[in-house]
């Protein structure tokens, strides 16, 4: 049952860092439950269709079928993080002013809330479909119902735990700095991302490495704990990163930044004019 | 137009994915898992060279085969055949797992 319960906890983990993330993100928006809540369903629907053809997938694209999926579904949740974080610039300073003078809720033009849904769909897509693969194998296994069940129960409730704590801190930026504290993460979450895309990538000799490992910090902090697991799903921290994973790091990070800045601009124009 | 703010990151996502073709030379290496143990549980290849691991599951179930030291993952389907490239690995030992089945299903894989 530990076992278990281990593998869903980091799984959970790593899913609901994002998704504290970005619930912290919509902080003020009428409906977000909604949106993030049908991004979780999504995402575990997805997980157990992604589950079942496995092997499909594993056989696609000569045997790198794996890797493509990954890296697509990767960059797919890169490209709807920085059209938000990009939007947020743009709209962040208008909401915290919303905010700090109503109080809670908040409406600034439309959101796009749909990249958001996705993003957090796919986060759960990615990890869950490994826990419900897991899961059939320990069926497959004999492991009994109730070590399964309480496994399960018991690494959900302990990710999602620190999912919310993650939350809960968030909540504490003053408000002024909020959006622009998120904001960040996104963008942050977002280069994470894009790095392991390329590592998928590298992995089915798509992208040259480019250095297969750049530096060594296993030793300072392992991927395998839970500061180091918890700063991977967060803001793409790998003790062994290929050269190629760090550039797109950088190369992605960059390019939000700069559109934040080209798009993000305050504008000096007539009142109603967006 | 949200499509005019995202086109720029499509467009440099794809040029750098294009920008450098992957090498081809490289070299096989086999390994078998059976009733969760990794067949042989040995291997050694060559140092300071793109390696190509192929990984064939016998098991009717899954196994997700995953290293640290080569920052490696990769899901091995029920009954299914995985191709994974490592490398160019610097001489030294880099162990591997099985996600799913950790107790029984380990391995190290040794560079020379």
């Amino acid at each position: 049952m530990l076992a278990i319960a281990i593998l869903v906890f980091r799984e959970v983990l790593e899913a609901a860092l994002v998704v504290s993330v970005v619930f912290a993100a919509t902080r003020g928006v009428p409906g977000r439950e909604h949106w993030i809540g049908s991004g979780i369903a999504a995402g575990v629907l997805g997980s157990v269709a992604v589950a079942l053809s496995a092997g499909v997938i594993a056989d696609a694209a000569a045997g790198m079928g794996q890797e493509l999926f990954n890296a697509v579904v990767l960059f797919a949740a890169v490209v709807m993080i920085a059209w938000h974080a990009i939007w947020m610039a743009t709209h962040g300073r208008q909401l915290s002013l919303q905010l700090q003078a109503l109080g809670s809720e908040v409406s600034v033009g439309h959101r796009p809330l749909v990249a958001l849904l996705l993003v957090v769909a796919l986060a759960v897509l990615r990890e869950g479909s490994e826990v419900v693969l897991f899961l059939f194998a320990q069926v497959a296994g004999g492991s009994g119902w109730v070590d399964i069940a309480s496994g399960i129960a018991l690494g959900v409730a302990g990710g999602c735990a620190i999912g919310f704590a993650l939350y809960f801190g968030l909540l504490r930026i003053p408000i002024r700095h909020f959006f622009t504290a998120t904001n960040w993460l996104l963008l942050l979450l977002a280069a994470g991302m894009a790095s392991q895309g390329a590592r998928f990538l590298v992995q089915a000799d798509l992208l040259p490495s480019l250095g297969p490992r750049l530096w060594d910090t296993s030793m300072v902090l392992s991927d395998r704990s839970l500061l180091g697991q918890t700063l991977h799903a967060l803001i793409g921290y790998d003790a062994r990163p290929a050269g190629v994973q760090v550039l797109f790091y950088v190369v992605t990070g960059a390019l939000i930044v700069i559109g934040m800045r080209l798009w993000g601009k305050p504008r000096r124009r007539v009142p109603g004019a967006h | 137009m949200p499509s005019i703010r995202i086109a720029p990151l499509i467009l440099a996502s794809g040029l750098l994915l294009g920008a450098f073709p992957a090498a081809a030379e490289d070299t096989d290496f086999q390994l078998v898992i059976r009733e969760h143990k990794f067949v042989p549980a040995e291997i050694t290849v060559p140092a300071r060279k793109k390696i190509k691991l192929v990984i064939e599951n016998q098991d009717a179930t899954a196994e997700e085969f995953e290293s640290h030291e080569l920052n490696r993952e990769k899901v091995v389907p029920p009954k299914g055949k995985i191709t994974i490239f490592v490398g160019p690995l610097e001489p030294g030992r880099y162990p591997f797992f099985g996600e799913f089945h950790k107790e029984t299903a380990k391995g190290v894989l040794i560079a020379k």
